[in-house]
């Protein structure tokens, strides 16, 4: 590739964010599978951090975006504490959810990240209805809606974007596509392609190699200043792999001998940046300080988060309701 | 006082909450031509196709989709056009909608009505003729109200609309057009049941349209010298134990009648609340839909129905216990 126009500062600037989300899900698993301190199951995004990284780039504070179970990466990206999410996966107090919602219900609305899911594919229609609500009240900002590709098979997929369409609403829907859902691979069980579903649905659509954060980022820039502009939906399907398993615990026997170390060797995203880094004159050394203090960054995140209490025990009843809320209906 | 038909209440209620906050709107199918039961009449030309919004075939988007738009900032009134359709989007509501709040901490918060004309309704057969307050009632994070009068559609349309929590607010779809006197300056209050009937010898407690059955089973009890007090719980979550405990404390007797299929109902909570608290002078009776399904013919349909004369022959048998 030729680096005529790479911007060492910009690329400096992904690979932290990358490095940092890398950082936190080793650190997860770690105390997961060594210390049994995270309490229930993760899924890591670890190979697919270039789609998070690079697609939340140009956006705002103020716009939103919506995740899935495999939502880390988008959560730091967008500008989360990486403690507060830290506490949340190990169920303590000052976790960003109040430990009562842990990884698979991470968000943090003051950067907008309106919640990851436990439902596959049922943030998709949320994330229209949230571009629906920007568009109600006259704001300028846009949504960023990720899923798996395992998504594009569940029928909020076809309501919520005909629903974007339809309203014509700033949103940017983004399948990360990983080539599998859970232990199946998503060929199999998929008639079609997901794009090809997208454009049937009226949105302009783009296809991406979302291991290519360089590349990536252009793209997204581009597709979400037009979407700011016409304020209209579009679809990006990112190509990714999923270098874990579909949770920390699942040694993902079902994939095809060989794979998985092949896709690390040749197509690791962050390996692919450093490259380029390495290219533009940027010293080896100062990379593996960024990693180094991404790693320093997440150990404390695990360091608070060990030490921190359980939530208030009272708390289980707060949060639920005004009217008829358990706190007063207990007996 | 005015006088108005149960669906004009609610729309009353809709049109002046939307016009004292311009986040109210409503989106559900065909609203643009006011509604499947002309519920929404006229509010397409007073706010907007906006505010009024269509919306296409696709009940989890529209509840999905309501529910994004409320934690943007709106506070979206979602029409689900019938009770049974909104079972396509359960995930959205029970999953979603339901535990936000909880989930994320108190981060969120789903400021919503959701409406779903419930009930038997001329010939409707079973997929558009069911009552499942009781599903509702059974999720945490849900407000649920089944207004009998148009006073309540009026004043707890509008206390649903002002509420913070997700509103199941379920219409009857046979008295759409029962007019009564609404009185625009009595307030709404969730967990307020109304006491329709006064009266010493027997309590019957119900909402939704058996409420009003009820009322009119307690005028034929009159005539047999049975004095009856109506119970309408207006709100099944929160719902009015005081009122209910009040009332069979003084009569003893309890007869808790529904149109929804008796099997565990919400019936059966009353019921056993009261019996948790307290002896009867009579065993409580339970009345609702055998666990069959609404068919079609009249004469098949029927036999699902509670009737007033039902509600006053087990008020009336629970007198009799005492004097046997
Ligand atoms: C509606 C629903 N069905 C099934 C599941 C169980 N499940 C969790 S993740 C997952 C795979 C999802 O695949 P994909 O959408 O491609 O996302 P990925 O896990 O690859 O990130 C499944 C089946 C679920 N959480 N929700
Ligand atoms: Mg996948």
């Amino acid at each position: 590739m030729t680096l005529t126009n790479f911007d060492r500062e910009k690329g400096l600037a992904r690979l932290a964010t990358m490095e940092r989300i890398r950082a936190f899900e080793e650190v997860a698993r770690r105390a997961a599978v060594d210390e049994a301190l995270v309490l229930g199951a993760i899924h890591l995004s670890i190979g697919q951090e270039a789609v998070a990284t690079a697609v939340i780039e140009p956006l705002r504070r103020d716009d939103y975006i919506l995740s899935t179970h495999r939502g880390h990466g988008h959560t730091l990206a967008k500008g989360a504490d990486a403690q507060a999410m830290m506490k949340e996966l190990l169920g303590r107090e000052g976790g960003c959810c109040g430990g009562k919602g842990g990884s698979m219900h991470i968000a943090d609305f003051g950067m907008r990240m309106l919640g990851a899911n436990g439902v596959v594919g049922a943030n998709i229609t949320i994330a229209a209805g949230a571009a629906h609500g920007i568009k109600l009240l006259g704001g300028d900002q846009i949504v960023v809606c990720f899923f798996g590709d395992g998504a594009a098979n569940r029928g909020p997929f076809l309501e919520g974007l005909n629903w974007a369409g339809v309203f014509d609403l700033p949103i940017l829907f983004v399948c990360e596509d990983n080539r599998y859902s859970a232990s199946t691979l998503t060929s199999d069980m998929t008639s079609g392609n997901v794009a090809d579903r997208a454009r049937a649905l009226g949105l302009p659509t783009t296809e991406a190699d979302g291991n290519d954060v360089t590349a990536l980022a252009a793209t997204a820039a581009e597709i979400t200043a037009r979407i700011r502009q016409t304020g209209k939906p579009e679809f990006l399907h990112a190509r990714t792999y999923r270098l874990s398993g579909h949770t920390y615990f699942d040694p993902a026997t079902y994939r095809p001998e060989g794979e998985a170390d092949e896709m690390r060797a040749t197509r690791c995203p962050i390996a692919k940046l450093r490259g380029e880094l390495v290219q533009a004159g940027v010293a080896e050394g100062d990379l593996d300080q960024v990693r180094q203090a991404a790693e320093k960054e997440m150990d404390a995140a695990l360091d608070a988060a060990r030490d921190a209490p359980w939530p208030a025990a009272a708390s289980v009843f707060a949060d639920v309701q005004d009217i008829g809320s358990p706190v007063e209906e207990a007996f | 006082m005015v006088r108005m038909t149960y669906a004009d209440a609610a729309k009353l209620a809709v049109a002046e909450a939307m016009r004292a906050d311009p986040t109210v709107w409503c989106v559900g199918e065909d609203l643009g031509r006011g509604g499947v039961f002309k519920q929404y009449t006229g509010l397409v030309e007073e706010f907007g196709p906006k505010r009024i919004s269509d919306a296409p075939i696709s009940e989890a988007a529209i509840m999905g989709a309501a529910f994004g738009a409320a934690m943007a900032g709106t506070r979206p009134i979602v029409e689900m056009r019938f009770a049974d359709f909104a079972l396509c989007a359960t995930d959205e509501l029970v999953n979603q909608i339901a535990k936000a709040r909880f989930m994320f901490g108190g981060q969120s918060r789903a400021p919503m009505v959701i409406r779903k004309p419930m009930g038997m309704w001329r010939s409707s057969a079973a997929q558009h003729s069911q009552s499942l307050e009781s599903w509702y009632v059974h999720i945490p994070g849900l407000v649920v109200c089944c207004p009998a009068t148009p006073q309540d559609n009026y004043a707890m349309m509008k206390a649903a609309i002002a509420c913070d929590d997700p509103v199941v607010y379920l219409e009857h779809k046979d008295i759409w057009a029962t007019e009564g006197e609404v009185d625009t300056s009595l307030p709404g209050r969730f967990g307020k049941a109304g006491i329709r009937r006064a009266g010493m010898d027997v309590t019957l407690v119900s909402w939704s349209n058996t409420a009003n059955l009820c009322v009119q089973a307690a005028d034929r009890l009159a005539e047999d010298g049975i004095n009856a007090e109506v119970i309408d719980l207006v709100s099944l979550w929160p719902w009015d134990k005081r009122a209910v405990l009040t009332s069979v404390k003084k009569t003893g007797r309890l007869v808790v009648a529904h149109e929804a299929v008796c099997v565990a109902g919400f019936g059966a909570e009353v019921v056993a609340t009261v019996a948790q608290t307290m002896v009867l002078k009579a065993p409580p009776v339970r009345l609702g839909s055998p666990r069959g399904l609404i068919a079609y013919a009249p004469n098949l349909e029927d036999q699902m129905r509670v009737t007033a004369d039902m509600i006053a022959a087990a008020a009336k048998k629970t007198m009799e216990f005492e004097t046997a």
